[in-house]
Formats: structure tokens, sequence, C-alpha cells
């Protein structure tokens, strides 16, 4: 059995580590390139939302490299994920694919019950071991968390952009290629230390909050990589979304850490007062909560036609108005280009940093 | 008190129920107009340009309900109507959304429907809405289930083979007359509220019966059946009208009768989108066809493809016999 999965972010390398520990032969993904684009669209409903597209490319590039099993997670709506396996299940096999897929359906499981479903999908393995497996790839997960916070500190200030970056990177894929957890420790205080002492800027950068549905705010290649382009134009990204906090409260029933999630409600009232299924509750409250926190700008991002998310850029503007803080929303596709989308930031950049010399102004002559 | 129901979205499935429940509450109740060519223009300018078409031209309908005199405007949240479904996240947030963008609304009566695990809280949120019209516990119970009775009426209506929209018209005390038998039988499927809106469908069900077509819509059909039909699908749709769909397609693609299927959906619809694409895949015995439109569809072009569909059924079925 060779084992693959869906690509999203940095979630690939705790996978990976995890299927490994369970004695699997895995294939992840490979990057996602033009191509992954090109087999995905080809072969999806038009307008399927874009991870659906990605999803199929990354399985057709794996299943091209020996993968004949497919991990995928389920859920119950109300959102079109929920039913991403069934459909891409029809299509691949549509396309001749032989392969078994084993989905998840783990949405309000308690962490027992995942250790058990994750045990299953091993080989021969105890829990004892399912355990240590899952353990290790939370250890990665969070020591390149903290890089990545890391590097959204140092990148808009440090002089040396692309040696933030090098710095960065490779440190990313050492940690993916580490054996045990000492190692992963010492990679990620190695590259914490180097990153913090490249020379930095002593200005205050700007600061933009990053919302949004969770796919595009993770996967790079589904958002451009609008971290970095926003990170090189000297502002700071505040993220929302942290990928051990969502499975935290997503699959560990907040087991781990304090969940994050239960405290927005405070924000999302009087703008969204129910559930919309995706991110969409989220988006609108973590773009209150960034307005408060002073941020001078809230992005949201999305695939196009990405209902939930909808919903949030249509209350965005009652925000933005009333808490005082511009937004933008910015859709991806297959079409998007790069190009535009730095045209469209740097317009943003602009205007916030406008909003602030003026209202700095204000305060001087007050 | 006026309450104002706008003519769109849950309008074609449940006005017969909510028309009753606030008469009952001792209110009147006023409809914005069926979908025009204004109302689409308002709904563009005032929902954000990625919302589906429906969305937009139920923003459309509030703002028509904006310039009347109006104590209520009645936009519930629709979470879902039966066990462990949904209709569609932008259901969900809809008052949320009609708040942000619109200004100037009367208050807005936005009890959550959510019958996914129980009634009971639809029922508090029911009680709350009688006290604003100073009404007890018992008159809102009754309102409410004289509603349902109402509604249920209109759904033994389609059995007839009217489609909800001309049961609701029917209750409303319009005549409306079905077309004799016609030659060709069609199965036609989608969201009720753009196939039943004859701006949005551009007609779509009467342009067929024109063709020459008796049309069977899901209303039509036995919903045991259908719901059967559904059941084969390894994971069951939580979608309502998805689910709706794709058994209604699969039983009709097992039936002798029935010539041709044709599914309408609605550009950026995420449910159309998975859902369309499983009628597609597992549609195998009868032609099918789908259509997908927005405000920007042009009529000419829908009716070309309308004719060249039909005769195609037609010279298929000409060999056949
Ligand atoms: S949340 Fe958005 S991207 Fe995710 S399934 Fe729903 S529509 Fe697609
Ligand atoms: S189901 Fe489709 S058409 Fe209906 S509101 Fe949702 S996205 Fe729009």
């Amino acid at each position: 059995m060779k084992i693959t999965f869906p690509a999203m972010g940095h979630m690939n390398i705790a996978v990976k580590s995890l299927l490994s520990g369970l004695k699997l032969d895995v294939v992840p993904p490979p990057p996602i390139s033009k191509r992954t684009f090109e087999l995905g669209i080809k072969n999806s409903p038009e307008f399927a939302c874009l991870p659906l597209k990605i999803n199929v490319g990354n399985f057709i590039e794996a299943m091209e490299q020996g993968a004949d099993t497919i991990v995928m997670v389920g859920g119950w709506g109300p959102c079109r994920f929920g039913y991403y396996a069934q459909v891409e299940r029809d299509i691949l096999e549509g396309l001749g694919y032989h392969f078994k897929m084993i989905v998840l359906e783990a949405p309000d499981s308690r962490l027992p019950d995942l250790a058990d479903q994750v045990r299953n999908l091993g080989e021969n393995v105890s829990l004892g071991e399912a355990i240590k497996a899952i353990r290790f790839a939370w250890h990665k997960l969070s020591a390149i968390e903290r890089l990545e916070r890391r590097l959204d500190y140092v990148l808009p200030r440090a002089w040396e952009k692309s040696q933030a970056e090098m710095l960065y990177d490779r440190a990313i894929a050492d940690i993916d290629a580490a054996e045990n957890w000492e190692q992963v420790r010492d990679l990620a205080r190695h590259a914490e230390q180097a990153l913090g002492a490249l020379p930095l800027s002593k200005e205050t950068p700007l600061k933009i909050g990053l919302v949004g549905e969770i796919y595009t705010l993770l996967e790079p290649a589904a958002n451009y990589d609008i971290c970095r382009l926003i990170g090189r134009m000297g502002v700071e990204v505040c993220r929302s979304i942290y990928l051990t906090d969502w499975l935290n409260d997503h699959l560990l029933g907040g087991l781990v850490k304090k969940s994050v999630r239960r405290h927005l409600r405070q924000y999302t009232y009087p703008y969204l007062n129910h559930w919309v299924g995706g991110h969409g509750w989220e988006t609108v409250g973590n773009a209150v909560q960034f307005a408060r926190m002073k941020c001078d700008g809230v992005i949201q991002v999305g695939p196009l036609t990405c209902m939930p998310e909808i919903v949030a850029q249509s209350i965005l503007p009652s925000i933005s108005a009333r808490e005082g803080i511009p937004a933008m929303t910015l859709w991806f596709d297959e079409l998007s280009a790069t190009a535009g989308l730095v045209t469209r930031l740097e317009a943003f950049v602009d205007m916030i940093q406008r909003k602030k010399l003026v209202n700095y102004e204000q305060v001087k002559e007050a | 008190m006026r309450v104002g129901i706008p003519r769109s979205l849950f309008y074609f499935y449940y006005f017969p129920l909510w028309k009753t429940f606030f008469e009952g509450l001792g209110a009147t109740v006023v409809t914005s107009s069926w979908t025009n060519r204004q109302t689409v223009e308002c709904g563009l300018l005032s929902a954000v340009d990625e919302a589906c078409f429906p969305i937009k031209v139920c923003f459309g309908h509030v703002k028509e309900l904006c310039s009347q005199e109006l104590d209520f405007i009645f936009i519930p949240r629709l979470v879902s109507v039966e066990n462990r479904s949904y209709i569609c996240p932008k259901f969900m947030g809809l008052p949320d959304m009609v708040r942000a963008l619109i200004p100037g609304l009367p208050e807005i009566i936005d009890i959550t429907i959510d019958l996914s695990r129980n009634s009971r809280a639809l029922e508090k949120d029911l009680l709350k809405v009688g006290r604003r019209f100073g009404k007890d516990r018992r008159v809102t119970r009754l309102a409410y289930n004289q509603g349902l009775a109402e509604w249920r009426q209109c759904i033994r209506l389609c059995r007839q083979g009217y489609t909800m929209a001309e049961a609701v018209r029917i209750w409303d005390g319009e005549e409306v007359t079905l077309p004799a038998a016609n030659s060709l039988n069609i199965g036609v499927l989608g969201h009720g509220y753009s196939l039943y809106d004859r701006m949005i469908s551009m007609n779509l069900i009467d342009r067929l019966r024109q063709l020459g077509c008796q049309v069977q819509v899901v209303e039509n059909l036995d919903q045991a059946l259908v719901e059967a039909k559904a059941g084969e699908i390894p994971k069951r749709v939580f979608w309502t009208l998805g689910r709706k769909a794709v058994g209604g397609a699969l039983l009709l693609d097992s039936q002798p009768h029935v010539d041709g299927i044709v599914y309408l959906a609605c550009f950026g619809c995420g449910p159309d989108s998975m859902i369309g694409e499983m009628i597609s895949r597992k549609v195998y015995r009868k032609p099918f066809m789908m259509l997908t439109i927005d405000e920007h569809t042009g009529e000419a072009g829908l009716v070309t493809r309308l004719e060249a569909f039909c005769d195609m059924l037609q010279r298929k079925k000409a060999i056949n016999l």
C-alpha cells in the first residue's frame, strides 16, 4: 500500500511524518506546480472551488508516482468540503485510476477516537506507537509554526529579506527530514537564533491582519504566497489561523490548549450571529479582533465562489466602517496572476499608510 | 402591523406557511413584486459582485420592500429544514448580509429555523415573534400549526403536476392551468427559487411546455421514491435541495416514460457545482442537459439550446417508436 494525501501548506510535513510513524509507505503529493493546477482544472467541475481542483491535481500526480491509496477527511456540511472526497473519487475513477480512498469522518471526534482511526490506518501498530506518531507530528507542526511567527516578524523588518527567507526555508526542509524530537527542537532553536541575529530596521512596520478561508490562508500555492509578498513590502502579517490551533479546536476537542474559537463570540456580535460553515464566522470574528488590536488593515482571502467567505465579505464593509479599519477582499482562482495581485496589495498598503499619516497628524495638531 | 416578505428564495417553498402564521398573529402581509428588471438591477447594486444570482435578486426584493411602510421585514435564517441537512451557507448568513449591506431597513424578524436536531429552538423563536405582536403561546402555536396545514395543502397540490411555485400561486388565489398532455416528457431540476422565478430562469418551465414538453419537477414525484433513489448514493447528500435533485434525477432516469432531464444551475453556486457534477455522472439512460445561468445569460442562447435539446429528443423518440 502506498498512501498519499491532499496538500495543505505545512500540514504536509506533519501528515507525512504521522503516516510514516504508522509504518506506512508514504507518497507525499509532489509540490504544487502549474501542472498540478492544470490537471486539477481540466478534470474537476468547472465551478468547483479551488481547493478541490488542487486536491485532484495532487492525487493524480501522486498516483503517477505510484500511490494507490488516498486519505481524505470528510464532514457533514453545510459547505462543499464535506462532499469533496465523494466527488474526487468519482472524478478519479472516471479517469480510470484504481485506488482505495480512506475517508476520515472525524469532525467532532475526541482524541481517543482519532487515535483509533489513525491506528486503524496503520499496519500492525500498537496504540502506543500510534500516539507516539501523533505526538511527533504535532511537535514538527508546532516547531514550524514557531518559526513561521518568527519569520512574520523578521521579514518586514529585515534589511536582507532574501536572507531571512532562505534561513527559514532551509529550516523547514530540515525539520521535514528530521527523525526525532531532539533534532526538531535543535533545528528550530538554531533557525530562530539565526533569524534573530539578522540586522533589522528599527521602524515599526504597518500591520495587516490576514483572514479568510483556511485552505487559501495556509497553502501558499493557493494564495500566490501572499504572506511573503506582504512581508517583502515591509508590512507585517498577522495571521488568524494557525494549524495547531485549528486542529486543537476541531479534532482534539480543545484538549491540548485553550480553545481560540470560543472567545471569538465577543467579536462576531452584532455582525454575524450564526455560524455559516467553512470559516465565514471566524473571518468576521478575526477581522473585528484585528481592528481592535489596532492593525492597520485587514485582507480577506478565499477561493472564488467560496460561500462562507461571500457571507463574510458582505459583512466586511460594515466592520470596516464601524471599527474603523480598511479592508480588502482578494479572491483566488486559477486565473489569478501574481502581477495583478502585487499591484492591488501595493495600492492597499499605500492607502493604509496615508490613513495612518493623516491620523498621526491629527493627533499632533490636537 | 405590516410584515414584508420578499418574493424570493424561501418564498417559493414556504410562503403559505409564513403568510398564514403572520396573519394568525394579526399582521398584514405585504410581498414585493415578482422579480423584474428593476429588482435585478437593485439587487446587483446592493449585493457583493461575487454573490450568486438568486441572492442578488433577493437583495433587490428587500430593497423594494424598504420603500414601503412596514413595521417588520421577515428574513429568516434558514439553516436546516430537516434532520442533519442544510440548505446553503448563504441562507445561514442571509439576515446578517442584508443588515450589513442595505441601509434603511425596517426591523428584521430573523428567527433561526434549524430543524437539524429538533424543533425546540424554533419554537422558542416563534413564541418570541408572537410576543412582539402581543400574542400569547396558544395563539402563536395555533397560527404556526395553521401555517403548516396550509403549506401541506400546497405540497399535495404538487402531486397533481403543479410546481411548488404554481401551487403557491393557486393557494394565493390565482388560477393556473396546466397545458394538455404533451408529446415529450422532461424532468426539470434545480433550486426552486431559481427554477420557479420566471426572471431568473428566463421562464424555463413555460418555455419547455411551449416546445411541447410535459414538465416534471421534483415535487411532482413520489417523495418516498426520490428519497430511496437518493439513498443509493454512497454518502448522504447533506443539502436538502441537492439531495432531492439527485434522487429526482436518478428516479427520472429509471422511468421509461421520461425522455430527458434538464438541470438548471447558477454560476458560482456551491451546491450546484457538486450536485450538477454528480448528476451528470450518474444519469446514463436519458439525455441530460445542464444549463448554467446568471444575470448575464442571454435569452436567445437559452432558447436555442432548449430547442436543440427538444429536437434531439423528438428525433430520438421517432427512431425508437
Ligand atoms: S469553505 Fe469555501 S473553499 Fe471550503 S468547501 Fe466551502 S466553498 Fe469551498
Ligand atoms: S444554494 Fe447556490 S444558488 Fe442557492 S444561495 Fe446557495 S450558492 Fe446561491
